[in-house]
């Protein structure tokens, strides 16, 4: 039988890399992303599960990294705010960003093109309605959302 | 934040699971951790090991039994609710409630069995669950218990869920023509809810349960008997209603006073059976 231990190793593919590493088990996700991974983009807001600044895809879902174990992600796929654009160039969604001015401190930033480009591989032209309820759970301090809300509709390809 | 020390492990049985909740001191069921990480960044509570579910895919499954309750696993997340053509079929009411439950990374990680294992007075699951009269199965080393939601609610963050034990599936009656419905106040869309009430209507009876004016759902049962009748008009549910109000003895808080809230438990009740009514199939 599984006896429980207070470390364990954490195998996982974050943004298309094979990782292979010890971590206790109190470690959160989003501290073995940032700090054992060195992966910064993904950022820590309010760390209680509510700002949302710390989303990332869990085998292809988005889920916040805050309210999760690192052991939790063991055998998983991960995609980070980093693997989202594979060649260097910016993706549909995160040129739109830049087109509508989405961001202003861009804090929330990751954690809203998280959310959104998971959104869009699901329903790739989303009406301003759908996109709002999938930001739900992503908070933004600078921008009302009126421009966050634009810029997904637009990389969606609707006016 | 950094977490407590903790013990972790990740049986691959339901058995192995209940065999380490009942052999370690301390030891909490680990479902999809949107509470008890959070409980546990709060210091609000330190379990010495965590018993991870993420591999029991029986508890994963929503299907029908033999005699056609829709049985639902303690890990089905809202997200499968949401999804489910069983549930589609059988209790629509189930997604649509689910939908509304915390955002969309809380509803792909959070799971049934959590919401109603932490018995969080403002909980949408609770009083939905009460309403269409549920049961939950609980594995324990001596075996397998089936228990009402009258016996499982026991209190604030209280159910009938013992130390080594573990809630496995709930079980829905089988519709058999049923309309559910579900109503009240939120703060905020899809935020916490100040009160709520679940309904569901059958030929011509009622069941009916109140959220967040209690610690456990508190079942309407004096409105339920005046609906028997079968009326289910808008003038009768509120006759109905009169008086609900009273019999409760709900919170006052910074969101609304008790007497706001007794208002609230008569308007969501006669909402929630409207809607109900409304959706029986003849």
């Amino acid at each position: 039988m599984a006896e429980p231990v207070r470390s364990c190793v954490v195998a996982l593919e974050i943004n298309g890399e094979q990782v292979e590493l010890e971590v206790p088990a109190r470690r959160l996700l989003v501290h073995f992303i940032r700090d054992d991974l060195g992966l910064t983009g993904t950022h820590i807001g309010c760390d209680t599960g509510n700002c949302g600044a710390c989303t990332i895809h869990l085998d292809g879902e988005p889920v916040k990294s805050c309210m999760a174990l690192a052991v939790q992600a063991d055998g998983g796929t991960i995609t980070t705010v980093e693997g989202l654009s594979a060649d260097g160039e910016l993706t549909p969604l995160q040129q739109a960003f830049n087109a509508h001015h989405a961001l202003q401190c861009g804090y929330c930033t990751p954690g809203m093109l998280m959310s959104a480009s998971a959104l869009l591989a699901r329903n790739p032209r989303p009406t301003e309605d759908e996109v709002r309820y999938a930001l739900q759970g992503n908070i933004c301090r600078c921008t009302g959302y009126v421009n966050i809300v634009e810029a997904v509709v637009a990389a969606g390809g609707g006016a | 934040m950094l977490l407590p020390e903790v013990e972790y492990a990740r049986p691959a049985t339901v058995d192995e699971a209940v065999s380490l909740l009942a052999t370690h001191d301390g030891a909490r069921p680990l479902a999809g951790g949107q509470t008890i990480v959070n409980v546990m960044k709060a210091r609000a509570g330190a379990p010495d090991v965590l018993v991870d579910l993420a591999d029991l895919h029986e508890l994963r499954s929503i299907g029908f039994s033999s005699d056609g309750r829709l049985e639902i696993g303690a890990m089905v997340t809202y997200a499968q609710l949401m999804a489910s053509s069983e549930v589609d079929v059988a209790r629509p009411i189930l997604a649509e409630v689910a939908a509304t439950i915390g955002d969309v990374q809380v509803r792909n990680r959070g799971t049934v069995g959590g919401n109603v294992c932490v018995s969080d007075p403002t909980n949408h699951l609770p009083p939905l669950f009460a309403a269409l009269d549920a049961t939950f199965t609980i594995r324990g080393q001596s075996g397998e218990r089936t228990v009402s939601s009258e016996e499982f609610f026991v209190g604030v963050y209280m159910t009938a869920v013992a130390e080594g034990e573990l809630l496995t599936k709930v079980n829905v009656p089988a519709s058999s023509g049923a309309g559910d419905g579900f109503a009240g106040l939120t703060i905020g869309k899809h935020g916490t809810y100040i009160v709520n009430a679940a309904a569901s209507v059958s030929g011509g009876a009622a069941r009916i349960a109140i959220g967040c004016v209690g610690a456990t759902p508190v079942r309407a049962t004096e409105m339920e008997e005046r609906l028997a009748g079968g009326d289910f008009s808008e003038d009768s549910a509120r006759a109905a209603a009169a008086g609900l109000g009273a019999s409760l003895d709900p919170p006052s808080d910074v969101h609304g006073s008790a007497d706001f809230r007794r208002h609230l438990a008569e308007v969501s009740a006669v909402r929630a059976v409207i809607q109900a009514a409304g959706r029986r199939k003849r």
